[in-house]
């Protein structure tokens, strides 16, 4: 599989990172090199194989919906670039 | 005194704690001292040697008040992947910048109600992505080791948890924590001839650990030696309801498995980890271990796991779609770095490409790619079927051994700078620890020898889910035969 600068960029693009113009090439070859290792994986014949869905064989705990936790707004934005009156802030989203 | 205390095992220092023979305080200030003279590794991020202090001081106040806990006054160094109250946690990278947590993480919370010292915070692969413990904003480790032929290159030493590995093996800290995600406690571990052991999946909880990839990571010790492996981790291992895997079951006194009784035991040795072009120099190594353990009673088994050559792929498709999306919190507005924009989108952008290096970069791009609309099928619904037939082979192997002894890495430490032409070069790093990580199952490495060159060798134990007591108690044997005694040149006597 070889990606090509486009896709390279839709992908950046979901994940919300800027890439510079005059990376993109060799991050197309770098990652088309891991997609081209990972797919070896075709080869195996996986029919009838349930996907593993949990590491250990355990079953999810259970706990009541209750609030258990909160009521420290402070804490929570001590560590905000930038907050106001127990919000965050950030750039104007609605014209 | 007779021995440096910096040279002391966990063991050692709590004996000679409780005899009275020195205190926390002054175990502390040799180890903080050591740290000074050894800045030059860079295996700490973060010093804290005012709260250590305070620490030890409250330590030889509890032990005067008979108040004596499982590392009672043992300095360690923590991997800045934990986050700890009131102290910066990086996680190495840029886009964490200033962050302070307000909360402690639920393994550090244990060490300290066990009494345990926090010498610092210990340097680390960014977001713990790497071997080589050269992808840190905070700059690479430097390892504490030397090859004989070319002493004046500087080696890596391994990663994700290099700072750990690198702080142990030079005496900078007695113990410190490591985590794991698909070799970084074992292969630096390995890497610095000291003990790792990433525990079963479950057995410590995951709260409050920057999260990588959830599925797969797992906190553990790293020591000196194997009793110490024990005793630390039973210090940090524990169910904790705020971690929905963690395992609801009770933490054995691991120390108590150390018998050094392994006849009869069967000990299995996959032939997959054996391809071809294995270096010779740790083929040999390997089969002196097996026959170590044969010396002991114990009765070697060859077994097949006959899908460990997909373990690796597999991994490069699980490992970065998870990363993608835990990673996805950092997003310039909560927390941590902020690099301004226009638009909200803008500044998202912006921060998180500023915020994060190439190999997370790199991983966070796989992941989202192999997630995204027409290819989750093709990649991440495929490798968690591959995972389930590489647990399916551990599984099937555990009913004719007890516990399955391969080599830790494929090679011995390398020169800082090598390995960085190709990711698939430095991925190749882990691919005998890997399998065991998708597994979810415990394995340790211990020091077995040196290689030519006069570095470090490991040797690794897998075992069933659970049962890092039969892998330590064989671990424990194995370092007895091996008598691994000795240390890296890098060390201030």
């Amino acid at each position: 599989m070889s990606l090509d600068k486009t896709t390279v960029t839709a992908i950046a693009h979901l994940a919300r990172i800027e890439v510079p113009e005059d990376e993109l090439d060799h991050l197309a070859s770098e990652l088309s090199g891991i997609l081209d290792f990972v797919e070896q994986l075709a080869e195996v014949d996986t029919d009838g194989v349930e996907p593993m869905t949990s590491v250990a064989a355990m079953v999810l705990p259970r706990r009541a919906d209750a609030v258990t936790d909160g009521g420290y707004p402070d804490k929570i934005l001590a560590n905000a670039p930038e907050a106001d009156e127990g919000f965050f802030l950030v750039p104007k989203v609605v014209e | 005194m007779t021995t440096a205390l910096t040279d002391l095992t966990i063991a050692g220092a709590l004996d000679g704690l409780a005899k009275g023979e020195f205190t926390a305080v002054e175990l502390t200030e040799a180890h903080l001292r050591a740290m000074e003279a050894a800045r030059g590794l860079n295996a700490f991020i973060t010093e804290t040697p005012d709260l250590a202090l305070e620490r030890a001081r409250a330590s030889d106040s509890r032990r005067r008040g008979g108040q004596i806990g499982s590392m009672e006054g043992i300095p360690i160094g923590m991997k800045d992947l934990f986050c700890t109250e009131g102290v910066r946690t990086t996680a190495a990278s840029h886009i964490l910048d200033g962050f302070t947590p307000p909360y402690e993480s639920t393994v550090s919370a244990n060490l300290i109600k066990a009494g345990a010292v926090m010498l610092g915070k210990t340097n680390l692969d960014e977001f713990a992505m790497g071997s080589a413990n050269i992808t840190s904003h905070h700059g690479p480790v430097v390892s504490p080791w030397r090859r004989r032929s070319d002493p004046g290159v500087d080696l890596v030493p391994g990663g994700s948890s290099g700072g750990s590995a690198a702080a142990v093996a030079a005496r900078l800290a007695m113990a410190a924590t490591g985590t794991d995600t698909g070799g970084s406690i074992r292969q630096p571990a390995s890497f610095c001839g000291i003990v790792g052991i990433k525990p079963t999946y479950g057995r410590c909880s995951r709260w409050g650990v920057v999260a990588f990839a959830s599925s797969l990571d797992q906190a553990g010790p790293m020591t000196r030696t194997v009793r110490d492996a024990a005793i630390m981790l039973g210090a940090m291992a524990g169910h904790d309801p705020k971690d929905s895997t963690s395992a609801p079951i009770a933490v054995p006194d691991f120390t108590k498995a150390l018998t050094g009784e392994v006849r009869g035991l069967r000990i299995g040795v996959p032939r997959e980890y054996r391809p071809e072009g294995l270096a010779p120099e740790i083929a040999a190594l390997w089969d002196q271990g097996i026959d170590w353990l044969r010396q002991a009673g114990a009765v070697p088994v060859e077994i097949t796991l006959p899908h460990t050559r997909h373990a690796l792929a597999t991994y490069y498709i699980v490992a970065p779609a998870e990363a993608s999306s835990n990673l996805a919190r950092y997003d310039g507005v909560r927390f941590g770095l902020r690099v301004e924009g226009k638009t909200l989108d803008e500044l998202y952008r912006k921060t998180r490409g500023e915020g994060f290096g190439k190999e997370v970069r790199r991983r966070i791009l796989i992941g989202t790619y192999v997630l995204s609309a027409g290819y989750y099928d093709a990649y991440y619904a495929k490798a968690q079927k591959l995972r389930s037939l590489i647990a399916r082979d551990f599984r099937e192997a555990f009913e004719k051994v007890d516990v399955i002894l391969t080599p830790t890495a494929p090679s011995a430490a390398f020169g800082l700078g090598e390995k960085t032409d190709n990711p698939i070069t430095m991925y190749l790093n882990d691919v005998f620890t890997i399998p065991t990580s998708l597994a979810g199952l415990p394995g340790l490495s211990l020091p077995a020898g040196l290689s030519a060159d006069g570095l470090p060798l490991g040797l690794q134990l897998i075992g069933r889910p659970f049962d890092e007591e039969t892998v330590l108690n064989v671990a424990g044997v194995m370092e007895s035969a091996a008598g691994f005694t000795a240390r890296p040149a890098r060390v201030e006597a």
